[in-house]
């Protein structure tokens, strides 16, 4: 055995305190960490949420109507360049687009780049006004100081395709945010009752469960969405939608709430408590719930992409968000003509990043549940 | 009596997220036909891991040793255990030329299938034999290891019998396929003391009727006294002790053996108070240096426990202890 | 019994609903069948009997844990005076002070999201035995040297301790709230032989100490045989045999109790093939034979043991046994 010296043994020593006095959150935290797809999941997952979240500031234009380019409709995206024909800049610019009615097309509008015009990419740009945290902003992270700048493109209706994608995600994800908390509030309530009490009440709220959970979602939703009013504004279909994915969704997190349940408490510390005259929320409140805490938080993390899923899927076919509120979903629907698949494919970039977060999230909800995986070691 | 297997410097290490464990250091043993070998030891000490060696069946992570040498003499000629690759070349070994047996016998049926066609799978698999035959061994195995009613048994399912039968059951799987080696990993630790008592004997019967060699692996002394020919006490993945059942129950060398014989409740003198071996078994990450024992050792003669590994001295012609109290070099003994 | 027993148990019959058919009576499997003991104060009882013998659930419903269908289990410490049938909602709260339980499995036992001090605290927490966290802690410390726990190591996870140490925890646990009877049911089964001798003797030295009353389960007669001052040996549910350590294994009566004393392997390897071996397996609890319950396997059982169910009958000195040929078997 290698020699070893006293700062190697302190760190030793250390180390292997740290391990016995870790929590089973910590623990599952470092062996997360060391998983590199989750990691790499996570970060990812971060970016995509920040960048979510502060969609108006990072992106140049509104996305709704107000906000669109009359003059550039299905536009290809600008390439930002640092260095040209006429030399290198180290600001980043694009070029100018030029519109004129050219007699080879039958008179119809052509646009040209001007490769000798550059437009420079400014940085906190002022732009059109918005409302972050409950305070309104009107600075934009970049814009071009004449013109448009539209690093993905615009749409039929000029509509710049990359201030659409981030507030898009954002959308997606506060629908899916809504969705998974109605659905764990109803999981926990009806599971933990079926699991803690068992017996007949378990067997009929099971039935309840299972009857809920064949309702098959897309013919509910179409006939929801024949029920929708006309009159409702954007928001309050936004807030419908993630209130009905929230109850469609709830049977499948309660079941596995009931059968954490059921085994957590048969289990020997559980009867230790009970021995000591503990009441129901006691064992309930300090055995029972941090006993599921984490596999809840992976079931959670999990679910949500299904949420994503689901929405999207009800916004392709038209039966949930609506514009001007744009999803992913909502976003994917204009992808389905075969013009679009031959001439504008950067209409396909929402896509990517559709599929990134979605994987993103199976990433660290395989993680997670990997790394809280029985924390039942050294057994005889 | 002709050699059945040898071990010769057997070290398994496992990679695990706190850094790689050993769970077997440097374990050398033979084993003739008809001999049963009683492997004693608690927990973590790598008692279960070495018979699983045998058979490669330790999990991914396992990490064999360079030094390791695996040899099994079978009919044919020997066998380098450690050369085989992969399944297919170590089916010979595994169910065929060696066979195990598990401590729960719920744990090695499989719930949904028959025990009857979980035998009979097991012949076809290892032997020439078609399914009729299978069926006709089998039958007249279970009710060899004294089943009753075996036609009945044959088509029950594991949860349907009793865990004595269910145990009777597992060996009668295990003996279908004639092994040279038998395995028995803790068999009747989880069994009532008067079953354990019909188990042992029958293991014993078989072991005269077949001729074959077992490996009985156990931590309860009483139960190797009684069924074993010679054994071999392992502590924290180091084989201590190695002798005749009498010489090493009778006039225990290693200090680890001794203070496991002490720390027994026997029935002879009831007033005796219980010595435990002080301190508490090392966890396998933290495995002392030198003499693995050295932490609870209540025979420590100087620094060299704690710093020199032991290697095997010669108690007795037969019996020997890796200790430094017998190291003839010490000069004291 | 020169002074009171702490705690007797009177025709105690424990039995459990099956799930059966809706229609007809409903079956049931017996797991304690009237039995009736007396457990002296300061006394290392031990019970003992293999699967199915009722020992766990006896011990049990002495904690009421299990539902006592007949019969009755009475405590009487000096202070309090308690019939387990007829507990009030009060009483069973005082009682768990009194009495408490130590598991097999120390796995199992300790809740693996708490800290060992928690762990040992919660007893004093949901009892309401102290009145300031000063005091919780005090009390902890207390116990936890009692019970030679490193003080250092209170504030880690169960998971950072072996088996021997977790077992410690858990008798702490038990023995935290001062109780006067503790129930210890297989808790040193699941440890290393080096180990057991360890907690035994700690549970010895706390006996002593504290004044306590242990009822032992346990199904390996050789532990039982040096710790315990009594022993009662179950079958099926049934009292078999109770009798003082020394005259239990130097002249046990019933045949159930000399098998199960042959059954055990010996150290000595040339002591082999004397034992008395039983043959057949130990009834299903829901289908038990009639009359006395071992005649199935005894090798000295007559007519009148396949019909006639034995009763309890003194044999000495407070060794009692239920078989009807004990006398003429023991010249």
């Amino acid at each position: 055995m290698a020699k070893r010296n006293i700062y190697d043994a302190a760190v030793d020593q250390s180390a292997k305190d740290a391990y016995f006095t870790a929590s089973q959150g910590q623990l599952i935290w470092t062996r997360f960490k060391k998983q590199k797809a989750a990691m790499v999941g996570a970060w990812v997952l971060v970016v995509l949420i920040l960048s979510g979240l502060f969609a108006p500031f990072l992106t140049p234009y509104d996305p709704t109507i107000s906000g669109r380019d009359k003059d550039y409709l299905n536009g290809a995206p600008n390439a930002v360049h640092f260095c040209d024909h006429n030399g290198c800049s180290l600001r980043p610019f694009i070029y100018e687009l030029e519109r004129s009615r050219s007699a080879a097309t039958n008179f119809r509008w052509v646009t040209e780049i001007n490769t000798d015009k550059r437009k420079y990419v400014q940085f906190f740009v002022e732009g059109s006004p918005y409302t972050l945290a409950f305070m309104t902003f009107d600075t934009h992270l970049f814009g071009v100081e004449d013109g448009f700048i539209h690093l993905f493109g615009t749409d039929s209706t000029g509509k710049d395709i990359f201030s659409r994608t981030f507030h898009a995600i954002n959308t997606s994800l506060a629908v899916g945010t809504i969705g998974v908390f109605i659905a764990f509030v109803l999981a926990l309530i009806i599971g933990g009752i079926s699991g803690y009490y068992g017996g007949w009440v378990d067997s009929v709220i099971q039935m309840v469960t299972d009857a809920v959970r064949t309702i098959p979602a897309i013919p509910l939703f179409m006939a929801l969405a024949a029920f929708i009013p006309d009159t409702w504004s954007a928001e309050e279909r936004f807030f419908f939608i993630s209130i009905i994915l929230g109850f469609i969704g709830w049977p499948t997190l309660a079941r596995r709430v009931r059968t954490h349940l059921l085994t957590e408490r048969n289990q020997e510390y559980v009867l230790a408590a009970q021995l000591c005259g503990a009441s129901s929320g006691h064992v309930i409140r300090k055995h029972l719930l941090p006993s599921f805490t984490s596999y809840i938080i992976v079931d959670l993390v999990i679910s949500f992409p299904y949420m994503v899923l689901s929405e999207t899927a009800l916004s392709f076919i038209g039966l949930g968000l609506k514009d001007p509120v744009n999803s992913l979903g909502v976003m994917l629907q204009n992808v389905t003509s075969a013009d679009v698949l031959l001439n504008y494919q950067w209409y396909f970039i929402p896509v990517i990043f559709f599929i990134v977060l979605v994987m993103a999230f199976v990433f660290v909800g395989d993680g997670l549940r990997d790394a809280a995986d029985p924390y039942g070691d050294t057994k005889k | 009596m002709s050699r059945l297997i040898d071990v010769e410097h057997l070290t398994l290490q496992f990679d695990t997220d706190e850094g790689r464990i050993t769970a077997v250091d440097d374990v050398s043993f033979s084993l003739e036909a008809g001999e049963v070998m009683g492997l004693v030891g608690e927990s973590g000490s790598g008692k279960s891991v070495t018979a699983k060696s045998l058979m490669k069946l330790n999990p991914r992570n396992a990490v064999y040793g360079p030094d390791t040498k695996i040899t099994l003499h079978l009919d044919d000629g020997p066998v380098d255990v450690m050369s085989l690759q992969n399944d297919r070349e170590m089916k010979v070994v595994r169910g065929g030329a060696i066979s195990l047996i598990f401590q729960e016998p719920m744990a090695s049926f499989a719930p949904a299938i028959s025990i009857g066609d979980q035998m009979v799978e097991q012949l076809m698999i290892h032997t020439d034999f078609n399914k009729a035959q299978s069926k006709e061994l089998s039958i007249e195995m279970l009710d060899r290891v004294g089943i009753s009613d075996p036609s009945t048994r044959f088509g029950q399912y594991a949860f349907e019998l009793s865990g004595g039968m269910r145990q009777r059951a597992m060996i009668a799987m295990a003996l279908s396929t004639k092994p040279k080696l038998l395995i028995a990993d803790e068999p009747t630790t989880a069994l009532d003391v008067t079953i354990q008592a019909q188990v042992i004997d029958l293991m014993k019967d078989l072991v005269a009727e077949f001729g074959m060699g077992i490996i009985f692996i156990t931590h309860d002394l009483g139960v190797i006294a009684q069924t074993a020919d010679k054994v071999a006490v392992m502590y924290l993945g180091k084989l201590v002790e190695q002798g005749t059942v009498r010489d090493v129950i009778r006039k225990p060398a290693h200090p680890y053996t001794r203070g496991l014989i002490a720390a027994l409740p026997t029935l002879d003198d009831i007033d005796a108070p219980l010595t435990p071996i002080p301190g508490d078994i090392p966890s396998p990450l933290e495995r002392p240096p030198g003499c693995v024992y050295n932490t609870r050792c209540q025979e420590v003669i100087g620094p060299r426990c704690s710093a020199q590994v032991p290697a095997f001295s010669e108690v007795q012609p037969g019996h020997a202890a890796a200790c430094h109290l017998y190291d003839p070099a010490e000069g004291s003994a | 019994m020169s002074e009171k027993p702490l705690i007797t148990a009177q025709n105690l019959s424990v039995h459990y609903a099956l799930r059966g058919g809706l229609i007809g009576p409903k079956p049931f499997v017996r797991a304690v069948e009237n039995v009736s003991l007396d457990i002296a104060p300061g006394s290392f009882f031990g019970l003992v009997g293999e699967s199915g013998s009722g020992k766990t659930t006896l011990g049990r419903a002495m904690l009421r844990a299990a539902p006592i269908s007949k019969g009755d289990v009475l405590f009487d410490d000096g202070d309090v005076a308690y019939s387990l049938k007829e507990l009030g909602k009060q009483e069973l709260k005082d009682y768990r002070k009194r009495a408490q339980l130590i598991f097999q499995d120390p796995y199992a036992a300790l809740s693996p999201r708490m800290t060992v001090r928690d762990i040992i605290a919660e007893p004093l927490e949901v009892m309401g035995l102290t009145k300031s966290r000063a005091e919780t802690d005090e009390r902890v410390r207390e116990i936890a040297e009692k019970c030679r726990l490193n003080v250092e190591h209170l504030r880690r996870f169960p998971h950072a301790f072996s088996g021997g140490q977790r077992q410690r925890i858990s008798i702490a646990r038990a023995l935290v709230s001062a109780p006067k009877f503790i129930v210890a049911d297989e808790s040193v089964a699941a440890l290393d032989v080096s180990i057991q001798a360890d907690v035994l003797n700690l549970l010895k030295a706390i006996q002593e100490d504290m004044g306590l009353t242990f009822l032992f389960i346990s199904h390996d007669l050789s532990v039982v045989a040096h710790v315990c001052d009594h022993v009662a040996v179950m079958y099926l549910g049934r009292l078999v045999e109770t009798a003082p350590t020394r005259t239990l294994f130097s002249a046990p009566r019933h045949p159930y109790t000399k098998a199960l004393l042959s059954a055990i392997p010996s150290l000595d390897p040339d002591d082999r093939g004397k034992a008395q071996k039983l043959d057949g397996e130990i009834p299903s609890p829901t289908n038990p034979p009639p009359g006395c319950k071992f005649q199935t396997r005894c090798p000295m059982a007559i007519d009148r043991c396949r019909v006639e169910e034995p009763i309890l009958e003194s044999a000495g000195v407070e060794h009692n046994v239920a078989c009807h040929r004990w006398k003429e078997l023991a010249n």
